[in-house]
């Protein structure tokens, strides 16, 4: 059968590709196309290889040398220039034989003026963002907000009273944090008060530091916390160096400082990876108290098992409104909530809607339909 | 006054720049953030000098005061120039420091990438240790916690697989109408594993990443706004 197909095959030669469609790529800053087509006998087929030019009838170059075997391309050539006219066309090959498609075109690669795959973004934003700016608003205008207890914060007097009992020294870390990040920028301003209350204790505050920028940015930080404290004497810059940007060199550089230093209170506020446990397992052998906060989920359960307090989640965010409850900065956390809500019942809606849209699916079909225009609304695109 | 307000200007042009071009992927918008991170990029290579000066500084200060364990510390400057110095000499040689017969890639591959993972390789010892502190039955949270912890291990090693074979052969004993090829075809140290990880803990995961990304949306307006400071010098 094989042998018969093939004969027939080389005879009648390969069949050429069908229903080519080139069309300009969507929702980018235009220089690129979208090529498709479909093929009587793939089997056939070893690869196609595609032609453009910038003329219906000549001058056509090929745009991929390798055979591609899939029936659909991209071709984002940095020649390819926007609002111009190109015709395209593909050639099947097979073992023995090539064929051509008809040429397709003219097509004109544009830039598009504003992302429509994104929509959902734009709109889930602006409602959330309008949500903040309304409680920022309300507690401007005196509204009082309240912010519960986060024993993890409450802590930081605790760790650093026993650090100074102790006579030993503290150590802070932003762990393998950038400045880009949003959590290193939250930890700022708990590294200012611990700074602080160091200066008061005339407790020495040692930050090993993965990234020179956030080095850079601790110093500043620990300097003004100092100066404020009324005791410029006792700042040190070489008690906030750099170590090493290498994830398991910083691991070892911390645990080497954490043996010899032996610290009373040590502060995990950053961006932390698999170094986290042998961090904090280190702070523990000493007999440090530890107080951990990231925003890395998957580092969580193990700052949990190993540190004395440990922030969960966005509670690190909250950390500046804690410290300093101005009614702006609270009115954010108090969106924050409301949002959760309404996403709560959100989820749960849609949760019930799909469910039963399940159960019911012959008798109820548009909660089915209901479900799944949701979910694909929100599921970005591949 | 300008001191102040002229960071918090800079911050709110770039913040909404960025979140404008994130919608418009028409030029000049379309690059710009990958036009910023190069810029970011080109910064912090050159702090990376800073870095440079703060250790060698650390150290050096170290050697000559005779601080104690000063011996580490002239190792490390000399580790570190040692380096740098193969660097540039596989540079003239090879053309790039990471040719496959370059000086530094040697180092790299027969001193740094076994000291990384000597280190790595010690995160068993902790996570054994860590456990053993975490799954003392202490409460009810403690209790779950090792109850949900040893049905993942025994869902992911092969030992789970071969108890819950001997696991069946008593359930048939008791229950003859569960026939033992179907029971052992359950697995259900497995099928509890997955569940775990899929259902409560993927639940959990989520509930927290939705914080976290709320979080992360009210932190980003407060520095746009100019109303969280705190990361800026007063």
């Amino acid at each position: 059968m094989f042998c018969l197909s093939a004969f027939l095959l080389f005879l009648i030669g390969i069949a050429p590709p069908e229903s080519l469609l080139v069309k300009d790529n969507p929702n980018d800053q235009g220089q690129a196309i979208v090529i498709t087509w479909t093929h009587p006998t793939p089997e056939s087929v070893l690869g196609y290889r595609i032609y453009r030019s910038l003329f219906p009838e000549t001058g056509f170059m090929p745009v991929n040398i390798e055979l591609i075997t899939k029936t659909e391309h991209l071709d984002s050539d940095s020649a390819l220039r926007n609002n111009t006219p190109y015709y395209y066309f593909v050639r099947a090959y097979s073992e023995t034989d090539s064929a051509q498609s008809q040429i397709a075109g003219p097509v004109l690669p544009r830039a598009q003026w504003f992302n429509s795959s994104r929509l959902n973004v734009l709109i889930l934003t602006t409602a959330i963002s309008a949500f903040f700016l309304y409680y920022i608003t309300k507690a401007r205008r005196g509204t009082k907000m309240f912010i519960r207890k986060i024993s993890g914060l409450d802590a930081i007097d605790e760790a650093l009273g026993r650090a100074t009992e102790l006579g030993k020294p503290i150590l802070f870390s932003f762990g393998l944090g950038y400045i880009t990040d949003m959590v290193v920028i939250s930890a700022l301003p708990l590294l200012r008060r611990i700074a602080k209350k160091s200066a008061e204790y005339a407790v020495r505050l040692i930050v090993p530091n993965s990234d020179p920028i956030v080095m850079t940015a601790a110093q500043e930080t620990v300097k003004e916390a100092y100066t404020e404290a009324g005791r410029p004497d006792l700042y040190n810059a070489d008690n906030i160096s750099f170590l090493t940007s290498d994830q398991f060199g910083y691991a070892a550089g911390v645990d080497g400082i954490i043996l010899r230093e032996r610290p009373g209170a040590i502060f995990w506020l950053g961006y932390f990876y698999a170094e986290s446990l042998i961090l904090a397992e280190t702070g523990h052998t000493v007999g440090a108290i530890q107080l951990a906060g990231t925003t890395e989920t998957t580092q969580l359960p193990f700052f949990v098992a190993a540190c004395d307090y440990t922030m969960i989640g966005e509670e690190i965010y909250a950390a500046s409104c804690y410290l300093k409850p101005e009614p702006a900065m609270l009115g954010t956390i108090k969106g924050e909530d409301l949002i959760k809500l309404i996403l709560i019942v959100l989820i749960s809606t849609v949760v019930v809607i799909g469910t039963v849209g399940t159960i019911l699916g012959e008798k109820l079909p548009f909660l089915s339909q209901m479900f799944n225009a949701v979910v694909n609304w929100l599921t970005p695109p591949s | 006054m300008l001191n102040r307000s002229l960071p918090l200007l800079i911050v709110l042009f770039t913040a909404l720049l960025l979140i404008v071009a994130f919608f418009i992927p028409h030029k000049p918008f379309g690059d710009l953030e990958s036009r910023f991170l190069n810029w970011y990029a080109i910064i912090s290579g050159f702090t990376f000098l800073l870095g440079l000066d703060s250790l060698t500084r650390h150290h050096l200060l170290k050697v000559f005061r005779q601080e104690k364990g000063w011996f580490y510390s002239l190792l490390l400057v000399i580790s570190l120039f040692a380096t740098l110095g193969l660097g540039l000499y596989s540079w003239f040689k090879f053309s790039s420091p990471f040719a496959l017969r370059a000086p530094f890639m040697w180092l790299y591959k027969y001193m740094i990438i076994p000291l990384q993972a000597t280190m790595f390789a010690t995160l068993a010892f902790f996570i054994f240790s860590a456990a053993y502190r975490a799954f003392r039955v202490r409460n009810l949270a403690a209790t779950l916690l090792l109850i949900a912890a040893c049905l993942v291990m025994l869902g992911n090693v092969p030992l789970g697989g071969s108890i819950w074979r001997y696991l069946s052969q008593f359930v048939h004993l008791i229950f003859p109408q569960f026939d033992l090829t179907t029971l052992y075809r359950v697995e259900l140290f497995a099928l509890l594993k997955d569940w775990l990880l899929a259902i409560p803990q993927a639940a959990a995961g989520r509930g927290i990443g939705i914080g976290l990304a709320l979080g992360g949306i009210a932190m980003a307006l407060r520095i746009i706004l100019g109303i969280e400071r705190t990361y800026l010098s007063s």
